[in-house]
């Protein structure tokens, strides 16, 4: 006979409300594991999507994740040119203020050349850019579809694809244009302004300039060595695909990857402390029923069953239903919440530990019990 | 009336039970002598805090006496051979408890709060509902088999009880103020009960009782005053 089942099922009610409320708890820190993911695999995903195994940035710089990189349109023939280079592209990145019907959105603008490295991965609906000009591609999260128009600069753009899980470290859905569309739009000046600058007689830029070029290199090339040889020219600097994630996880996101993660330190020690409670509470409002087993002669491992049992089954529901409702949710929240198998895994291995230390408290209670007190004279 | 040429369940011998040393020495029982032959039903009487329910508590294998010696059913305990398992295996097989609130656990049906002994004695869970099923019957609360305490009247629930309290044929039967929560006519009723169960399980029962209206119906009294045990002058034993 399980004594554990036989009270659930006893006080369904409150055991329903109990998971639903630790089940919730749970939602919250399914919820921050995966912002937390999310946040780095976002940071990730805009460097790794060019499939680059160099980037050419200005000397001196982290390139155009950290900080600003301009460096001459020209120097993209220069990279293709070296040894083991097998494709090299230029990139542009920027962040804009679009309205659009009415709001206003806020894009992470990469503009790349067609046919070279450096634009979308996957289309996830539509199609790439196929003209010269005034089109774009996407990310799902800006809420715009094929079709739409909306003004970059002073040019009106169509939407002709969409892609997912595209955006920058600041979590602004990112838009892939051409480089030429991209390039003018960082140098086109609004009218007035135009004039003004015309009036002072200032000159034009000796030429575009590009955020970044990105070189794809042949099998069995050493990329440091490659970057090794870019650095000989003073005026630029290479960073290599690892260097490149390494300097965005550690300084780009880092604060608020630290942030993130002490918070869900603090989230799972109160979900420790709220499980440990309500455990120790439950057993401790079954202590005359426990003396009352003991005083009938339940062996201890009866009534540690009970308890345990009782617990396990605590966290695992509340655990399952915290899990039901992220997946249910994750989609609703602004920036990505990225779950991965190996979160859950570690987030049940927690929660049966906390639930077998916390029912431990219990037991410990429990077995303290006097079997006189179900005399109750 | 005792026979003493019956088989002896419960000896007590000597004991004494005191809390703490020195001036904070607390007697809770001196020096009591009880012998309690098969068949026989036992009333504790005494006002509270006479030692009443410490007698109990160390024939119930509860709490150990700090002087004399205690035998049940021929077999001597405290004897520092006892660990407390085995005391736990000895309530399980020989001690049957009815309290005075019934202690029914709340999340099992009549039938499983019998059964849960059985089945805590080794018995298989088809052999546990029988014996169940059969007990319920015999104390006339079988259509309520299926009930949960909480809807048991408090007769039906003293009943269910006292079946668990039977489950496994003990030869002892300890209850504590079992007619507490009944008025006079039930408790009468299950006095008599438990009269006819030591009759026909050749069982002894010591109950502790404050209730004056059942006293004619047991076979001895013995008064607690004190922390002493004095048989009742009217009784024979």
């Amino acid at each position: 006979m399980n004594l554990a089942l036989r009270d659930v099922r006893h006080n369904l009610f409150r055991f329903v409300l109990t998971c639903l409320g630790l089940g919730l708890l749970m939602t919250v820190v399914l919820a921050m594991m995966g912002i937390y993911n999310g946040l780095v695999a976002d940071a990730l995903n805009i460097v790794k999507a060019p499939q680059a195994d160099i980037w050419v940035v200005e000397a001196q710089t982290q390139g155009p994740f950290a900080e600003a990189s301009a460096i001459p349109g020209a120097t993209r023939d220069a990279v293709a040119r070296l040894h083991g280079v097998a494709q090299a592209g230029s990139l542009t990145y920027q962040t804009v203020e679009a309205p659009f019907r009415d709001r206003t959105l806020r894009l992470y603008v990469i503009g790349y050349e067609r046919g070279r490295p450096g634009g979308p991965q996957q289309i996830a609906q539509g199609r790439g850019l196929e003209a010269g000009h005034f089109e774009l591609v996407a990310d799902i999260k800006t809420g715009l579809v094929p079709g739409d128009t909306l003004v970059l600069g002073r040019k009106r753009f169509t939407v002709v694809g969409l892609v997912r899980d595209t955006m920058n470290s600041g979590g602004d859905p990112a838009v892939y244009i051409t480089l030429a569309d991209a390039q003018v739009l960082q140098t086109q000046l609004a009218p007035p302004a135009a004039r003004v600058q015309a009036a002072r007689g200032a000159t034009a830029p000796a030429g575009p300039t590009v955020a970044a070029v990105i070189a794809r290199l042949d099998p069995n090339v050493d990329p440091q060595t490659v970057a090794q040889t870019v650095r000989q020219w003073k005026h630029l600097s290479a960073l290599t695909q690892a260097e490149q994630e390494d300097i965005l996880v550690r300084s780009v996101v880092d604060k608020a990857r630290k942030q993130i993660g002490l918070f869900l330190g603090i989230l799972l020690t109160v979900s420790a402390v709220v499980i440990a409670l309500i455990i120790y509470t439950m057993t401790m409002e079954k202590l005359k029923q426990i003396a009352t087993l003991k005083l009938i002669g339940a062996p201890d491992r009866t009534i540690v069953g009970l308890i345990v049992q009782q617990s396990l089954a605590l966290g695992v529901a509340g655990l399952g239903l915290g899990l039901v409702l992220i997946l249910l949710v994750k989609d609703v929240f602004p920036r990505r919440v990225l779950l991965e198998p190996v979160n859950v895994v570690a987030l049940t291995g927690i929660i049966l530990v906390v639930c077998v230390l916390a029912s431990g408290l219990g037991v410990r209670a429990a077995l303290r019990v006097d079997p006189a007190t179900a005399l109750g004279s | 009336m005792a026979d003493d040429r019956r088989r002896v369940l419960v000896e007590v011998q000597g004991v004494a039970k005191h809390y703490g040393t020195g001036d904070a020495r607390v007697d809770a029982l001196r020096n009591a002598d009880l012998k309690v032959h098969a068949g026989e039903v036992v009333a504790l009487l005494g006002p509270s805090g006479s030692g009443k329910t410490t007698l109990l508590n160390i024939i119930g294998c509860i709490i150990d006496p700090s002087e004399g010696r205690v035998s049940l059913d021929g077999e001597r305990v405290f004897d520092n051979r006892w660990l407390r398992h085995d005391l736990r295996r000895l309530r399980l097989d020989k001690i049957g408890f009815i309290f005075q609130a019934h202690n029914l656990l709340p999340f099992l049906n009549a039938t499983d709060n019998v059964a849960l002994v059985l089945q805590l004695a080794g018995k298989s869970r088809e052999q546990a509902q029988a014996r169940a099923h059969e007990l319920l019957e015999y104390l006339e609360v079988g259509h309520r088999a299926r009930a949960m305490p909480a809807l048991l009247s408090g007769g039906e629930a003293q009943r269910v009880a006292i079946a668990r309290a039977l489950a496994n044929s003990p030869r002892i039967i300890l209850a504590d103020e079992p007619t507490a929560a009944l008025d006079s006519t039930r408790a009468g009723i299950v006095i008599d009960l438990l009269r006819r169960l030591a009759a026909e399980q050749d069982a002894c029962i010591i109950a502790v009782t404050h209730d004056d209206k059942i006293l004619d119906r047991f076979d001895r009294r013995f008064f607690l005053r004190d922390g002493r045990l004095v048989p009742n002058s009217a009784d024979a034993g």
